[in-house]
Parts: structure tokens; sequence; C-alpha cells
């Protein structure tokens, strides 16, 4: 399976390994988003292919919001991507509580948006991107309004939800850090034409070990993405 | 309850010291009571005309809420066919925008023509219809585009058909402008039965515009007024009904 697929973005050239987990960072309106929304089949490229899974309705997107529907219970919002590709409501409603359980609200099944907080309203919005079982799993700068305990509550969360069952990850952030502790890979764009001008193996193990944050490998990565980073925005001034 | 009530206390003040200077003036100034009636007798005559006055009152409630009804399926209807289709969005616009700017009361007299030779309810509601139709049409058409893009998007991709899209995600998000759209068209349906019921001056709908009409002919100030107050209490109970439903309706979200 050619999976999970190449995108060109103009002059972008990715590619994303099945059990991958690639971080995309850049200065704001360096196509971030849109990279991941042409990889998610949200958007045609102008020119070239996006080769993506067999199956496009296996395939999580997970926005800067919770973007939650404010009438409907955390069942009802994870289970929407269900409905919508056809399993039954009985079906989907148990599935979306096992989604649930496994992002931790378990418990907060019946509850509305408007009585979760912002990190557990996210839970909500991963355990929907989650709840089709994706083979893709795309997040566009999720955790970037959120307080730094509970990002890294979530971040942690994520390692542990991609060890329990392969999949590929796309995540798009501007926080270096964030990017260098989350992937095995970070790609760096630039700001001028969204041209990838780094791709960076991140050393260490999926999920990090304990006290990965202060371990020198991981501080030289998140130097060398840095760096990057800051040429990127050279080239483009 | 007492939370409302301390609320309320400032509106009531102020309604009782107008009501004071009213009744003050009229008495020290000796107003004659054909120009500017004290309110005292005002409420006397509400009390001796009561029976009247209520079933006036209900006349007209029930004209302007048939009205509504009738504007909330034309109006809803529309504005949701509409949605569907980008070229018939394109197409309707400048038709509603057009209906928008016309004074609508000013077809009274055409409404009349059409429904109220022989039945003056139906052209009372009609008018009433055709003034509560574009609130509703239009705060139900700017809901229906008001879904979260990005919800849009996760329709998308989950390849939503286009029902699915409109019953799961633009009907629900929707539903707040819609309800906007309703308290508004509640006001002006009742405007509408009023002026309706002006110009077909025949009484034959006997609601409230219509004693209205009566009690000014006879230069009977005091009941013109007492209807006026009915009126009032019509057009805030409609509205309170309204914020009631809102409140109900949308409890659950943010």
């Amino acid at each position: 399976m050619d999976y999970p697929g190449r995108a060109s973005l103009g002059p972008l050239d990715l590619t994303v390994g099945p059990r991958e987990i690639v971080a995309i960072v850049g200065a704001s309106g360096a196509g971030k988003s849109t990279a991941l929304r042409l990889l998610a089949g949200l958007e045609d490229p102008a020119a070239g292919t996006v080769i993506r899974p067999a199956e496009p309705g296996r395939t999580g997107f997970v926005f800067q919001n919770p973007t939650l529907m404010p009438w409907a219970d955390a069942r009802a919002n994870v289970a929407l991507p269900l409905e919508l590709s056809g399993v039954s409501a009985v079906e989907a409603r148990r599935r979306a509580d096992d989604s649930l359980a496994a992002t931790g609200l378990g418990d907060r099944t019946t509850a509305r948006p408007r009585q979760l907080s912002g990190g557990m309203a996210m839970r909500v919005s991963l355990a929907r991107a989650l709840s089709v079982e994706p083979d893709l799993l795309l997040l566009d700068e999720p955790f970037a309004a959120l307080d730094s305990i509970t990002r890294r509550g979530l971040i942690e969360d994520l390692h542990r939800l991609w060890a329990a069952r392969p999949m590929a990850m796309v995540f798009v952030t501007h926080d270096v850090e964030e990017a260098a502790y989350l992937a095995g890979r970070v790609v760096v764009l630039s700001r001028a034409d969204g041209r990838a001008v780094a791709d960076i193996a991140m050393p260490g193990a999926l999920p990090r070990p304990e006290g990965w944050r202060s371990d020198p490998a991981h501080r030289e990565a998140v130097e060398a993405v840095a760096e990057a980073l800051a040429r990127s925005m050279e080239l483009a001034s | 309850m007492k939370r409302h009530l301390i609320d309320a206390l400032p509106a009531l003040l102020l309604t009782a010291v107008l009501l004071a200077i009213w009744e003050a003036s009229c008495r020290l100034l000796h107003v004659p009571v054909y120009f500017l009636p004290p309110p005292s007798d005002v409420a006397r005559a509400l009390v001796d005309n009561g029976a009247i006055l209520a079933g006036s009152a209900l006349q007209t409630f029930w004209m302007a809420l048939k009205a509504l009804i009738v504007a909330a399926l034309i109006g809803g209807g529309l504005a949701i066919s509409v949605s569907l289709s980008r070229p018939a969005e394109r197409a309707v616009a400048p038709l509603a925008v057009t209906l928008q700017v016309t004074p609508v009361v000013a077809i009274a007299p055409l409404v009349l023509i059409w429904f109220g030779l022989d039945h003056a309810d139906r052209a009372v509601t009609a008018l009433a219809a055709a003034i509560a139709f574009f609130p509703i049409f239009s705060g139900v058409l700017t809901g229906l585009k008001s879904a979260d893009p990005d919800l849009e998007r996760l329709f998308d991709l989950h390849a939503a058909s286009p029902l699915q899209r409109l019953w799961r995600l633009r009907l629900p998000s929707a539903l707040p402008f819609a309800l906007e759209g309703l308290r508004v068209a509640a006001g002006q349906a009742v405007v509408g039965a009023v002026v309706a019921e002006f110009v077909s001056g025949s009484g034959a709908a006997q609601g409230l515009a219509w004693r209205l009409l009566e009690a000014g002919n006879r230069l009977r100030t005091a009941e013109l007024l007492a209807a006026l107050v009915c009126l009032a209490l019509l057009g805030l109970s409609l509205n309170g009904a309204t914020r009631l439903i809102e409140r109900r309706l949308l409890r659950d979200r943010a």
C-alpha cells in the first residue's frame, strides 16, 4: 500500500510512513494548514498529486479549536464521523464510548461541550478523530490554546494512543520544542513558498522515556529545528 | 424570584413616577378627558370593558399567531430550499432585499382586495404573515450559513450527504438565529395585524385595532388608551413567550 501519502504542494514534496509521526513547523503563512488540508483531501492541489490511503473514511482530523457541536453531548460528538460514514447509531455510540474512554473521558460521555474545560473539549475532539480508527491522523495546531501542563498531558496521551494502535500522524505546530518532542521527524516549511527547507529526524524512542525533555539529545534536536526555522525566515525576508 | 423583583424594581419605579406625573398633570391642568384622560380613568375603562377587550385581544392574538405560523413555515421552508443551491440564493436574494426595503404595511390595501373582501380576518392574517416573513427568512438563512467552517470541513472529510449536512449541522446551527428571527417576527406580526385591521376598517375582524378605531371615533379616549394598554401587554407576552422558547431550546449550549 502506498500509504499514507505523498503531498505535492507546489514545491512541497512530503512522504509519510504508515507508523510515522511527522511534525510540520513553519512561520505563519508558510502553508502548514494548507498542507494538512491537502493531505486530508479537503483541498485539491493546483498541480501534482496527493496519494492517500485506500480507505478515505479512515482519516482523523483535529482542528485548532475543539470544534464540537454545542447542541450535542460528548458521545454524540464523537459518534458523528462514524454515523456519517453509515455505521448504525447503536454501534457508533458504543464505539464513541470506547474512544472517549481511551482519551480519559469515559465518565463524561453525556457532558455538553459548555460543561467541559478547554483541555477536556480537546480530548473529545481527539476522541472524535480516533473514533474512525484512522490510518492517518492529522492535527492542525490542536493544543495551541491550552496551558502548557494540559498540553504536555495531551502529548503523552497522543504517544500512548499511537503506541497502542499504529497510525501515521501529521502534526502542525509553531512550537519547536513541541514538534521535537512529539515527532520522529520534523519538516520545516519556508515562509516564502511553502517549500520544505529542512527534514530532520528526531533522536530517541517514541513514546518518550521519562525526563526526555531535559536529555541533551533532545535539546540538541530542538536547537537544530530552531536553527532551520530561523533560516527559513531569513530566506523569506 | 426575589432577584427578579430587584431587577425589575427600577422599571417599576419609573413607570409609577411617570403615571403619577400624568395623573397629577391631568388634574392640576384640567386637561379635558377626551384629549388626555388620567391613568385612573384608563384603569377604570380597562376594568369596565374587560370582557370586550379580552375578547378582542384574543382575536388579535390568534390572528398574529396564525400569521406567525404561516410566516415560519413559508419563511423557514424557503430559506432552507434557497440555502441548498447557490444559484437559487443568488436568484432570490435581490427579491428578498426588495421585500425588506419596501414598507410591507403599504401592501395592506392590496392584501385586502386579495383576501379580505369576504373575510377580513384572512386579510389581517395574510398581512401580518407578510410582515413577519422577512425576519424569519433572513434569520434562518443567516443561521444556515453560520455553521462553524471547521465543522463543515469535518462533514466534507467524512463525505456527508447534503441531507446529513442539513439535518445534523446546518439546521442545529441555524436554531439560535431562527429563534431570534421568530422573536422579531412575533412583534412584527402584531404590527401587521393592527395595520390590516385599520385598513379594512369594517370591524369584521373585531380585534384590538378595531376597538382603538371605534373608541377614537367616539372620542372615548380612555377606552382607546385601554385598548392600547392591551396591545402593549399582548406584545410583551408574545415577546416573553418567544424568549422562553429560546431559553428552553438553547439551554444546553454555550
